[in-house]
C-alpha cells in the first residue's frame, strides 16, 4: 500500500475562456492525501477545488503534472478504470431506476454475481439507513434520502477513495448538520479515504481531519482544522476562515517570539506573535479573532491596550457582538455571555468608553499581500 | 356583479376553456358524430345521403358480399382490407425508419455546443418553411424517369459506355416510403432532441464513474431516459402517416392506394360520403388501438417523472 491515497504532483489544469484566452483553473498544485483521511478542499467558487476533484475522478485530465491514486499514476485513465467513486453535487441518480437498481448499477458493471449484488446492496442501504426503500424511485424520496442513495451507490463499489463534490449543498441547514455528523461517522466506520469539496468553512472544520484552503487555483494552506483557524499562514486564509480583525502596519521591532508593529489607524503600536516570514520595516497585517479580544474597564496589560468607544452592541443570546473604535481603527469584539444577568452593563449596552486588551499570543503577524 | 364573478374561480376556469371548448365541439365533436351517423346511411343516386341504419358500408370495407360472381351465398373481396393493411404497415415502416434516422442525429445535436446546436436545429426546421405539397413535388422531380437520380445515373453510364435503362422509382411503394420518411423526420427529431438535451451531463459522468463504458451507458441510461421523446415522436409521426393521402397520391399514383386516398376518393370522385365516413371511422379506431397498445407498453414517458 502506498503512503498516500491521493497525490497531486505539480498539477495544472488550463481551460480556454470564451474570449479565447487560457486560464489555469488549477495552478501548480501539490497535494498529499493520507490513507483513511477525511480531507476537505475548501474555497469559494472558482478556486479550483472542484476541478481538482474531477481530475482525481478522471472526468478531467491534468494539462501538466500527474495525479497518483494509491501510488499509481493515473494519466488519462477514464473514470471507470480508477479505484475511486464520486458522489455528485446533483446526486446524479438514475431516475428511471429504483433505489436498488441505482445502487446495484456499479456492481452489475463489474459483473458481480447477482447473489452478491443483492447482499452488498442490502448492506450499503442499511449503512445509509435506507433499508426497505429499495423498490422506490429516487423522485419519491426526500433530498436527504436521495443524498444517501448517491452515497450508497458510490460506497457499494468499495472504492479506495470516495470523492464528494459538495454533497450537502442542496440540503437545508438542519439536515445538513445531521448529515455532516453522519458522514463523518460513516467515514470512520468504513475507513475509506474521503476527499470532500465544500465552500462552507464550518462544514470543513466540523468534518475534516485536514483541510486544504484553495484560492485562484492554488493551495494556500493545508492542515488540521485547529491549525487552519488558529494559525492561518496568510491574510487570505485568516479572512476566509471565520471572522477576524486586521490591523495594518509596519514592523518596528522584531525578536524570536514577538513582532512589534506601528499601526497608523490605532496611532499606536501593537505587539503580536512572530509566525515567521516578516522582517523589520515590512508591511504587515495583524490578525486578531473577535472572540480573542477582551473588553475591560481598566487596562490589564501595559501594552496592547487601547481605549475604545463602543459603537454598537448586539446581544445574540450566547454572545454579545460589539463594534468598537479606537482612534480610526474599527474593531469587532465577541464576548461570550457566561454570566446570566439582566444588567445591561454586562453586555456593554449604553457603555461609551472601555479598554480593549489584545494578548500578543492572540495576535498573528502576517505579511501584507 | 362583476366583482362576484371575478372572485369565482370555477367561472374563471370556464371562461378560459370556453373558446377552445366551442371550437372543439363545433369542429370536432359534432362532425365526428355526423360522420358516425352518415357511415350507417345510404348513398342516393346523386351522391347525397339517405339517413338510415345499416352496416353495409362496414361489410363493404371488410369485403363481405352476398352477391358473388361464383354463385356462392357469401364471399370476401380483400381489396379494402389490403388497403388498410398497407396503410398500417407503411406507417409502421415509416416510423421505424424515422426513429433510426432521427435518434443518432438528435443525439449528435444534443451533444453539440450550444451555439452549434441552434444552427443544427435551424437546419432541421428549414424544410418545414416550404409548403408540404411542394416538398412532395420536389421528390417527384428527383424520382421520376427523367428525374435527377436517373439523370445522374444515366450520365455516369454514358461515361462508362454501359447501356442504361432509367429506373422506375416513382409510383412505387418505395417512393411513398421515402416521401413519408422525408416529410415526417423533423417531427421525430425535435422530441427526441428535447428529451436527450434534458439528460444532465452528471448522469453520464456517474455512469462512467460506476464502471459503464459508452455502449453500456447508452443502453442503460441514455436510451431509457430519452424514451419519452421517442414515444412522443412516434405518436407525432405514426398517426399522420396513417391518414395522409398527399404523399401516396403524388408519389404512389394509382399503384399505392392508402386508406387516406380511399377516403378522399369516396368524398370527391366516387361521391359516396357514407362509405367514406365508414372508412374514416375504421381508420380512427385502428389508429386509437395501435396508439393505445403502444403507450400501454411504453407509456407517455411520464412514469419517469412521477414514477
Amino acid at each position: 500500500m502506498s503512503d498516500f491515497a491521493v497525490e497531486l504532483r505539480d498539477v495544472v489544469k488550463s481551460f480556454q475562456t470564451p474570449e479565447g484566452g487560457w486560464i489555469n483553473a488549477v495552478d501548480h498544485v501539490d497535494m498529499k492525501i493520507n490513507n483513511g483521511e477525511f480531507f476537505s478542499l475548501l474555497g469559494s467558487s472558482g478556486c479550483g477545488k472542484t476541478t481538482s476533484l474531477r481530475m482525481m475522478a478522471g472526468f478531467e485530465w491534468p494539462t501538466e503534472g500527474e495525479v497518483f491514486i494509491a501510488g499509481q499514476p493515473q494519466g488519462k485513465k477514464p473514470p471507470f478504470q480508477r479505484p475511486v467513486n464520486t458522489v455528485f453535487q446533483s446526486y446524479a441518480l438514475f431516475q428511471h431506476m429504483t433505489v436498488h437498481q441505482n445502487v446495484a448499477f456499479g456492481l452489475e458493471m463489474e459483473k458481480v454475481p447477482s447473489k452478491q449484488i443483492t447482499e452488498r446492496v442490502g448492506k450499503a442501504l442499511e449503512m445509509v439507513k435506507l433499508s426497505g426503500m429499495d423498490k422506490r424511485y429516487p423522485k419519491q424520496l426526500s433530498g436527504g434520502q436521495q443524498q444517501r442513495i448517491a452515497l450508497a451507490r458510490a460506497l457499494v463499489k468499495l472504492p479506495s477513495v470516495l470523492l464528494l463534490d459538495e454533497p450537502l449543498g442542496a440540503l437545508d441547514l438542519k439536515l445538513r448538520k445531521e448529515m455532516q455528523l453522519e458522514l463523518k461517522s460513516l467515514q470512520r466506520e468504513v475507513g475509506i479515504t474521503f476527499v470532500f469539496v465544500t465552500h462552507d468553512q464550518e462544514e470543513a472544520l466540523t468534518m475534516s481531519d485536514r483541510i486544504a484552503v484553495m484560492s485562484h487555483g492554488k493551495v494556500l494552506q493545508v492542515g488540521p482544522p485547529i491549525e487552519i483557524y488558529e494559525r492561518p499562514n496568510c491574510k487570505f486564509v485568516a479572512d476566509f476562515i471565520g471572522d477576524t480583525n486586521f490591523f495594518e502596519g509596519v514592523v518596528t521591532g522584531i525578536d524570536d517570539k514577538k513582532v512589534t508593529a506601528h499601526i497608523p489607524l490605532l496611532n499606536s503600536t501593537l505587539v503580536g506573535m512572530n509566525t515567521g516570514g516578516v522582517r523589520l520595516n515590512d508591511k504587515v497585517v495583524i490578525s486578531v479573532r473577535p472572540e480573542k479580544i477582551r473588553l475591560t474597564e481598566t487596562c490589564v496589560l501595559t501594552y496592547n491596550c487601547f481605549e475604545v468607544n463602543v459603537k454598537s452592541s448586539a446581544y445574540i443570546g450566547s454572545d454579545t457582538r460589539l463594534e468598537v473604535e479606537s482612534e480610526r481603527q474599527r474593531i469587532k469584539i465577541w464576548e461570550q455571555n457566561h454570566i446570566s444577568t439582566l444588567d445591561p452593563r454586562a453586555y456593554h449596552q449604553g457603555e461609551v468608553k472601555a479598554f480593549a486588551t489584545i494578548l500578543p499570543e492572540n495576535a498573528l503577524v502576517l505579511p501584507a499581500e | 356583479m362583476f366583482d362576484k364573478l371575478r372572485q369565482n374561480k370555477s367561472f374563471q376556469g370556464t371562461l378560459l376553456v370556453a373558446p377552445t371548448l366551442v371550437f372543439m365541439i363545433g369542429l370536432l365533436i359534432i362532425p365526428l358524430i355526423l360522420t358516425a351517423v352518415i357511415s350507417f346511411g345510404e348513398r342516393d343516386s346523386s351522391g347525397g345521403v339517405i339517413y338510415s341504419f345499416g352496416l353495409h358500408n362496414y361489410y363493404k370495407l371488410i369485403g363481405y358480399s352476398t352477391n358473388c360472381d361464383s354463385g356462392a351465398s357469401s364471399c370476401f373481396d380483400m381489396l379494402y382490407v389490403q388497403i388498410l393493411w398497407r396503410s398500417l404497415t407503411l406507417a409502421f415502416q415509416t416510423t421505424m425508419i424515422v426513429i433510426s434516422l432521427a435518434y443518432p442525429l438528435s443525439y449528435f445535436i444534443a451533444r453539440a455546443t450550444p451555439s452549434k446546436r441552434n444552427t443544427y436545429l435551424f437546419m432541421v426546421l428549414v424544410p418545414l418553411w416550404t409548403n408540404f405539397v411542394i416538398r412532395v413535388y420536389a421528390w417527384m422531380m428527383i424520382l421520376r424517369t427523367q428525374g435527377v437520380i436517373n439523370g445522374i445515373l444515366g450520365a455516369i453510364a454514358n461515361l462508362l459506355h454501359i447501356p442504361f435503362a432509367p429506373l422506375e422509382m416513382l409510383y412505387t411503394p418505395g417512393a411513398v416510403l421515402v416521401g413519408m420518411v422525408y416529410e415526417f423526420l423533423p417531427f421525430m427529431i425535435l422530441p427526441i432532441f428535447t428529451s436527450l438535451e434534458k439528460i444532465d451531463n452528471s448522469l453520464y459522468e456517474a455512469a462512467a464513474d460506476l464502471g459503464a463504458n459508452s455502449i453500456k451507458t447508452f443502453f442503460k441510461v441514455t436510451l431509457p431516459l430519452s424514451m419519452p421523446g421517442v414515444v412522443a415522436g412516434t405518436i407525432l409521426v405514426f398517426i399522420p402517416v396513417m391518414g395522409t393521402f398527399i404523399v401516396s397520391d403524388l408519389l404512389g399514383g394509382q399503384k399505392v392506394i392508402l386508406v387516406g386516398n380511399l377516403i378522399q376518393r369516396q368524398f370527391l370522385d366516387a361521391r359516396d360520403p357514407t362509405f367514406g365516413s365508414a372508412a374514416s371511422l375504421v381508420l380512427m379506431v385502428m389508429t386509437l388501438i395501435v396508439t393505445y397498445f403502444y403507450t400501454k407498453k411504453f407509456g407517455f414517458g411520464e412514469e419517469i417523472i412521477v414514477a
